[in-house]
Order: C-alpha cells, then structure tokens, then sequence
C-alpha cells in the first residue's frame, strides 16, 4: 500500500510538474503577453515594469523562479488589477466555488443512490423508466443549458427562487441544482447497474434463504457491495464538476474562481491566467489522489500488491 | 502400447526444463522446475497433475509460445531454443496444439473454413479449389459436414468447437500434437466423443500425443504413459497399467485413490487418501521435497534435500527419497541419534 | 396410439435410421459476426431513434441553409430579434437574431460545424489513440511500460484547462478546436485500446495463429485488429458529444469560433446575452444540441449492447 501511495504521488508531482511547465510557455510565447516584452513603453517606464515582474531576469531564471514560487504557494500578481495577488484572488472565490462543490456532489450523490437503488429494485417499472430517462437526460443535457433554462424559468418568470448572485442561503440552491443533475445522472445509472448484478448473486440468494428480511439485505449485502465500484466514477466525476461549476457561475453570476477564471480570459490577465489554472490543475489531480488512495484501501488487491488491476 | 527404449526413437526430449515467471517485483512463479521427461514416436503420454502445478506451462513451452528460462528441448533430434525462418517454419507444421477452452479458442470473427484453413494458408499449402477440398476433407475426418464451413464459431456446440480446433492442428498434417486440457471444458458424454476421435486420428495418422488433463480415468484411457505432476515437478512417470498397479509416489497413490470404480463391492473395501493442507504457492514452494508439507509418509530429509528424479524400475521413474537408498540410510542415521 | 400387445413385433424396436450428420446439423440461419451484431443493433429501440434523430440533424445541416435565401451571415438591421412565432413575411422560420441574422440557417449551420468539429476531433483521437494503444499493448514489456507511464501523466491533466490554455495559444477556428480536443482526449481511447490488446493476446485463439506460425502482420490484421474494433465504435460514440459539449462550452465563454461563424456553442452564447427578452434565442440552439448529445449517447449504449450483450448496462 505505501508503495502504491508513494507511486501516485510522484505522478501527481509530475503531472503538476508538467501543467506548470506548459502554462509558463504558452504564456511566454502568447503575443500581447506583458511578459513578452514588446510593449511600447518609454524606457523607464519599461524598467520599472519588467522589474516588478521579473521579466528582466534570462528566462530559465524566470523559469525556476516561476517553479519556486509555485511550490510556495505565490502566484505572481495580478497583471490587470494592480498590486492584487492572484493568491488572494483565488482565495476568495474559492469558498463560493467550493460551496457550490459540495453541495452539488452532497445533494447529487444521495439522490442518485437513492434513485439508482429504488430504479434496481423497482426494476421494469414506470419508476425503473423514468429514472433511466432522466440518467440519460442528465449525460446529454449539458449542464450550462440546464442551468441557464432554470435560472430563467424558475428564476425569471416563476420567482420561486432568485435567479442569480451570491448573496444568501437561497442563492446557492439553483445553480446546485444545475450543477447537481450531471452527478445524480451518472450515480444513478452506475449503482443502478451494480444494484442489479449485485441483487443477482448467489449470495443474495443465501441471505435471503437464510431468512434476513428485505431491507436487511438490501442495506447490509447489495448496497454495499453495489457501492464499491461506484468511487472509481468519483474521478471522472470530479472533473465533470469542476468543468460545470466554471459555467453555471457565469450563469448565475457567482463569484467563484470559475467567474474569475473567465473574467481574466476574457481581460487577459496572464498571471491570473496561469495561477487559476495551475490551482484547479492542483485541485483535480488532488481529488484523482484521494479518489485513488480511497480505491485502494477498498480494493484488498491493490493494498496487498501495490499494483492496480 | 507398451514401450522398449530401443526400437522406438524418441520424438521430443525435455531436459531439466525450467520456466520461471517474473510477478512484480521480487517475486518469481516457478511454474515448472527442471522436468525431465522423453516422448518416444507414436506413444501417447497423458501429464496429470492439479490446477497451478504446470502442466500447461510445460506444454506451451514445448510449443514453443513460451520460452525455457532454462533446460533444453529437442525435438525430432534437434534443439528447439533458437529456431528461426524456414527451421521455425518447419517446426510450427510439425508441432500442433489443441486448446483447452472451445470458445475461446476460435476467432469469432472467422469463418469455420479460414480457421481450418489457417495453417494451410500460412504455409502455403493449397490455395483455392484445392484448399476448400482439403477443409471439407478435414471437416469430415472430424465428424462434421462439408456445409459447417461456411459458418462462424459461435453457432457450434463445445464438442463440435473442439472438433473444429483439431481440424485446424490436422490441417498442417503434424507428427507430434500436444493436447492442452481438450476436454476438460466438455460435458462427459463429448469427452468421450471427442477422445474416441483422437484416438482413431493417431491410428490412423501415426499421431503421437501429449495429453494434459486432470482427470485421471480419462488419461489412463487414452495414454500408453503417464506423467504425474505436482508443483513444477515430475514426481513419477510409468506405463499407465504400472502406474494403476503399483504407485510408487505418495502424491500418485493419493490421487488414485480419488479416482472412482465402478464396482460397488470395491469401492466399499477401498481408503481414500486424503491429503491434508492446502496446495503451498508456487512463488514460495517448500524447500527440498515440495509434496512433503501434504505428503503421509513424509520424513525429516525429505524437508533438507530435493528428491533425484531416478529410473527405480524399468521405465518407471520417481522422484522420492522413500525409493532413495542413500536417503533411507541418513533417515535411519538420523533416528538412531 | 394405443395398440394391443400382439400388434407389436420384434421389427418395430429395430434402431431408427438417423439420418447420417443430422445430429451435426446446424438449425440457425447462417449470420456472420457482423450480421448479427446489426440484428441486434436494429432490434433496439433506443439505438434505431439515436440513429434517426443523427441521420436527420446531419442531413438539415447540409440542406436547412440551403432551404431559404438567406445565408447564415446575412445580417439585416430591419428585422432584428424576430421570434419565430410573429407573423412576417419572409422565410424567417425559426426568427431572427441580435443582428437581424436568420436562426433556421445559423442553427442548422452551426449543428453542421458543430458535428464537423466532434468529427474531426474524434478522428484525430482514433489515429493517435488506436496506434499508441495498440503499440503499447501489443509490444508488452519495457515498452508498454515506458509508454504506460506518459499515459499516467497525462491521465492527471485536466482536459478543459489544456483546451483552453492551447485556444489562448492557437486563435480558436475549426480545426485549431478540433486539435485541442484531440491533444487531450487520445489519452482515453488508447487506454481502451490497450486494454483489449492486452485480453487479446493471450486468447486462446491468437495463441492458436501463433503455434501455426502465423506472422506479426497476419495476427495484427486478422486476429488482434478486428477484435478491438467493437470498442473501439463504441468509444467513438462517446467521444463525438464529448466534443460537442466542450466546443459549445468553449463557444459559450467566449473561446469558441469568431462571428460570423456560427457553431452551437456560438449560438448559445449569442442567445444567452438575449435569455431575458427572447428566449428563444437561446432555446433553440440548446435543444439542437441536446438532441444530439442525447441521440449520440442512446447510439453509444445500443452499439454496446449489440457488440456484446455480456456487457448489458
């Protein structure tokens, strides 16, 4: 198992390794870039500029600069608000994003267990139908669609809920919901699949025989076993969410880090460019980690061998 | 058929054959360690021994899908380890397989008649006209219709599958023909079908067989020697009647007694060995003797020294300290310590 | 029948003739591999309508723009932000845009560049995924190794990040999209193709080629190749919304293609600016998309069936 740990974490330092060395080029290379050095500047003006940047510096400098920094936990400055560090930025548009997380994958997971659970033991049914419906419904519609189609009707024209912003409680339920659809799709479909090759085993058979009543049986052997398989789709997941919420914040006009994201894209604002992206980089291959290290405490194999099927 | 090392040549020689698999990273799986064991032309030898102990390994080894880690193999006279080109060529039509599982040993996406024909068309052999006569020829030596040949795999039945497998080994026209487990996967009634097929092949073709299975009866149907394996090793191997009559290996006599017969009155009188333990890892095989953690009439050497594979009797080899004389001289020296 | 004892004589236990290789006789019709998988295919409900709703999308965006006069960058100031359902004379069918632009023919244009964006991608995905795949699996040993490990590093990298940095580099067009969505995505398909590589080769029936001596290019063509190819349809059924959704995606934060050009994505773009007043703007493009999205996926799952009905999701 420690060596299995210890695998995972090296490819992880040399996928970060990897993303960074990336985003450092592109940047370097991208015409218009401040760090380009073609602005046309007076001299000094120039200096001062390229000082504060560190752009006067040999590249492999910047290089290892940019790399020590990153280990650090500094992500430059804000090219387009000034004195701002990117830091900060991140930071701050972080709890609205990680709030919208968590409340998406909390709300999603447990009803798509449920219906996955209910459409396999209710299987052939209306209830079976509709959920399968909805699972495919949920892969295929994307989520911005979703969410724009709710912040407008439910929003707009029912008022049931407030269409946009951050500012309360109430705000968060919307674009939770959007973001919410996808996991409870996939969840759905992936434990209803299990539950139904689970509720055939033989040893379902043997509980049952042995006299456990229904519930007993369902909760203690099918779910738990059905639930197994369905963390290695907590990877992919993940990355679906974190590609959801950059939208659905600019649906819903949600401060976040995805906001942010866009918004220096769209004002071009390279250090803010390539700090989000290395941070959401960090996050996925964070989460891929954990998801990982989770399987392999489940899976005796992996803990025994070291090795991955 | 009963066999006198003189008059009949030796088909395919096996000396001292390792195969050893690399799993992760220290750990290496001693499938098979040092056998050595002659295949004299024309002879069926039947290889028995449990799930794990090797058997297979050995076979595709000889075949050639394998490469020894260590020993020699010749066959017809001539080593078998660097052949190349025309030589390999050569040995891949003389040497056939029949696998083990019927539906996983036809290429769904084929028809039945480019499966028989596979051999023919690698080599050369007929082209057109002529090959479609040769399938339909093959088809009917196995039993089957000419009209089979236009159909795919999955519409057979496991009997008629491995029908359609040893149709493809006889297609190349093989002297020597090693049989992987042929019948393990079939229902006993087509076991029958198809070994009574393999027999009157070799009759009539002058085949000579490897026979691996696990089941006992049938080997001893079908083979004139028989090879007991345990754990990567040979422990014994006689004629199939000499090895019925007078078992020499703990481990042979444990399985025979395993093996029902069909007369009540006898099967009342008779004692089941039952082994204790389980079979130990393969990665991590017990020192000197392997059998001796299962093994009844185990002793103190039979845990420090290796049992030398020996000839006790005419054609009727063992590999256990209890038919060593040397051992049972330090056994009694250590007892009257 | 019922017959009295006398009427039975010892004739009538004689064996019956059997005919001679009745027993062997195959009952079912004739029916290749691939024969079969269509049968199974067409049987599938869900699988036909996905076929149908792809077949008649792919054919209006050939031939909705064609349909009215107008193009899809003709913009006409008098007749800006029509809905579709206002009476007007003109073949606005499905209304106007922000710029007086005719949304029948964006959108059918757009779904066209949309599918000509996920086709190429998914193209460029096949080629380099199927043969690093394939090389990998097939080689074994140090080599798959080696390659195995680039393929862990890549697997961390988030997709959508390196899309976007590669637009900010590339100037998003059709085939710079195109790429960036299949620099990030082969990673998946020769994952898949490895892994049928790897259970193809110690088949019994690729050992079987291999002790009659068969050479690498008879085993990569008749053996090893045509049994990847069931996931192989089957992963590109998937890959084709993937794309989609990222190229809309990519349209909708502003990286997509450049007006005039329309794609999907655009359009919801373009229509969201318009959510509140007209609607339909964005509705429209947005049900075009989930159509398609949608029909891809039922595809997916019925090739999946029909390849292997083992594998029953």
């Amino acid at each position: 198992m420690g060596r299995f740990v210890l695998k995972r974490l090296i490819y992880m330092v040399i996928t970060l390794w990897l993303i960074a060395t990336i985003t450092f080029f592109l940047m370097h290379n991208l015409p218009g870039s401040p760090l380009q050095n073609e602005e046309k500047l007076p001299p000094e003006l120039k200096e001062i500029i390229l000082k504060e940047y560190g752009l006067d510096k040999p590249l492999p400098v910047q290089y290892v600069n940019y790399l020590g920094n990153l280990i650090t936990g500094d992500l430059g400055n804000s090219y387009k608000y000034d004195g701002r560090k990117v830091t900060d930025m991140i930071m701050d548009g972080f709890s609205a994003s990680a709030t919208l997380g968590v409340q998406a994958i909390s709300f999603g997971v447990v009803v798509g267990l449920i219906l996955g659970c209910v459409a396999a033991l209710r299987r052939g049914t209306w209830i079976d139908s509709g959920a399968t419906v909805l699972s495919v419904l949920g892969v295929s519609i994307p989520s911005f669609v979703l969410g724009a189609l709710l912040s407008y009707y439910v929003g707009v024209e029912l008022q049931w809920l407030p269409p946009a912003l951050w500012e309360g409680w109430e705000y968060t339920i919307l674009p939770s919901l959007a973001l919410s659809f996808l996991v409870i799709a996939q969840i759905a479909r992936y434990v209803r699949t299990e539950m139904l090759e689970v509720l055939g085993q033989d040893y379902i058979k043997t509980a049952k025989a042995k006299g456990l009543g229904r519930p007993a049986v369902i909760i203690r052997h099918a779910l738990r076993n059905a639930l197994i398989p369905a963390i290695t789709i907590m990877a992919p997941l993940t990355v679906a969410l974190l590609t959801g919420t950059l939208v659905i914040e600019q649906i819903f006009a949600i401060p976040g880090m995805g906001y942010m994201f866009v918004d220096s894209i769209q004002t071009n604002d390279f250090t803010a460019i390539m700090g989000v992206t290395m941070f959401y980089s960090f996050l996925l291959v964070v989460s891929i980690f954990i998801v990982d290290i989770l399987y392999g405490i489940i899976d005796p194999r992996i803990r025994l061998t070291g090795a991955k099927e | 058929m009963s066999v006198t090392k003189q008059k009949v040549e030796k088909i395919l020689e096996v000396n001292h054959v390792k195969k050893h698999f690399k799993m992760g990273r220290n750990q290496v799986v001693k499938a098979v360690d040092n056998i050595s064991f002659d295949v004299y032309k024309g002879e069926t030898l039947g290889l028995v021994g449990e799930s794990g102990c090797g058997k297979s390994t050995i076979g595709r080894t000889i075949i050639r899908l394998y490469d020894t880690t260590d020993g020699e193999i010749r066959f017809k006279g001539e080593s078998t380890r660097n052949l190349k080109g025309k030589d390999l060529k050569k040995f891949n039509r003389e040497m056939q397989m029949i696998f083990q599982d019927p539906y996983a040993s036809l290429n769904p996406r084929m028809t039945v008649a480019d499966i028989i024909a596979e051999g023919l068309d690698i080599h050369g052999l007929a082209q057109g006209e002529e090959r479609r006569q040769k399938v339909t020829e093959l088809l009917k030596t196995v039993g089957l219709n000419e009209e089979h040949a236009d159909r795919f795999p999955h519409e057979f039945s496991g009997g008629q599958r491995q029908r359609i497998g040893i149709a493809r080994a006889l297609a190349v026209d093989p002297e020597f023909i090693i049989a992987d487990e042929p019948i393990s996967a079939l229902d006993v009634s087509i076991q029958a079908q198809v070994v009574n097929l393999m027999k009157k092949l070799q009759r009539e073709k002058g085949l000579t067989y490897l026979f691996i299975a696990h089941d006992l009866s049938m080997v001893k149907y079908i083979s004139d020697r028989i090879g007991v394996m345990y754990l990567g090793n040979l422990v014994e191997l006689a004629d199939s009647q000499e090895l019925y009559d007078h078992p020499l290996h703990p481990y042979t006599e444990a399985l025979l007694s395993a093996v029902p017969i069909p007369d009540p009155d006898v099967e009342k009188e008779r004692e089941r060995i039952i082994l204790k333990g389980d079979v130990p890892s393969p990665i991590n095989p017990p020192s000197g003797c392997r059998f001796r953690t299962r093994c009844p009439k185990v002793m103190d050497i039979c845990a420090k020294e290796t049992p030398k594979w020996q000839e006790v009797k005419p054609m009727h080899w063992v590999a256990c300290h209890l038919y060593q004389e040397e051992s049972l001289k330090k056994e009694e020296g250590n007892k009257n310590k | 029948m019922a017959m009295n004892t006398d009427q039975l004589s010892p004739e009538l236990f004689q064996p019956a003739e059997r005919e001679q290789g009745a027993e062997e006789a195959v009952s079912r019709k004739r029916l290749s591999y691939w024969q079969d998988v269509r049968r199974r295919f067409v049987s599938n409900k869900g699988a036909m309508i996905g076929l149908l709703l792809i077949v008649i999308i792919g054919v209006m965006s050939l031939v909705g723009p064609l349909m009215n006069d107008f193009t899809y960058s003709d913009q006409n100031t008098d007749m800006m932000n029509i809905s579709p359902f206002e009476k007007i004379e003109g073949d606005y069918w499905l209304g106007t845009d922000h710029l007086g632009r005719d949304l029948w023919t964006r959108i059918w244009y757009g779904a066209g560049i949309s599918l000509l964006i996920a086709i190429i991608a998914a193209s460029l995905d096949l080629v380099v995924g199927v043969t690093y795949g394939a090389i990998s699996g097939y080689m074994g040993g140090k080599v798959d190794d080696w390659m195995q490990r680039l393929v862990e590093v890549l697997v961390g990298v988030p997709q959508l990040v390196v899309i976007i940095l590669l637009l900010i580099w590339l100037e998003p067009g059709i085939f710079a999209i195109a790429l960036a969505l299949a620099l990030t995505g082969w990673v998946n398909m020769s994952r898949i193709v490895r892994a049928q590589m790897l259970k193809l080769k110690s088949q019994e029936y690729v050992l079987a080629a291999r002790t009659l001596g068969a050479n690498t290019r008879r085993m990569l063509t008749k053996h090893m190749i045509p049994n990847v190819m069931g996931p192989v349809i089957i992963t590109l059924m998937f890959t084709i919304p993937n794309a989609i959704f990222f190229e809309a995606f990519l349209g909708f934060i502003g990286l997509g293609l450049r007006p005039p050009q329309a794609s999907l994505g655009v359009l919801l773009n373009d229509g969201y600016q318009m959510l509140q007043l007209y609607p339909y703007q964005c509705l429209l493009p947005a049900t075009v998309l989930s159509l398609l999205m949608f029909s891809f996926n039922l595809l997916g799952d019925g090739l999946r069936d029909a390849l292997d009905p083992k594998l029953r999701q």
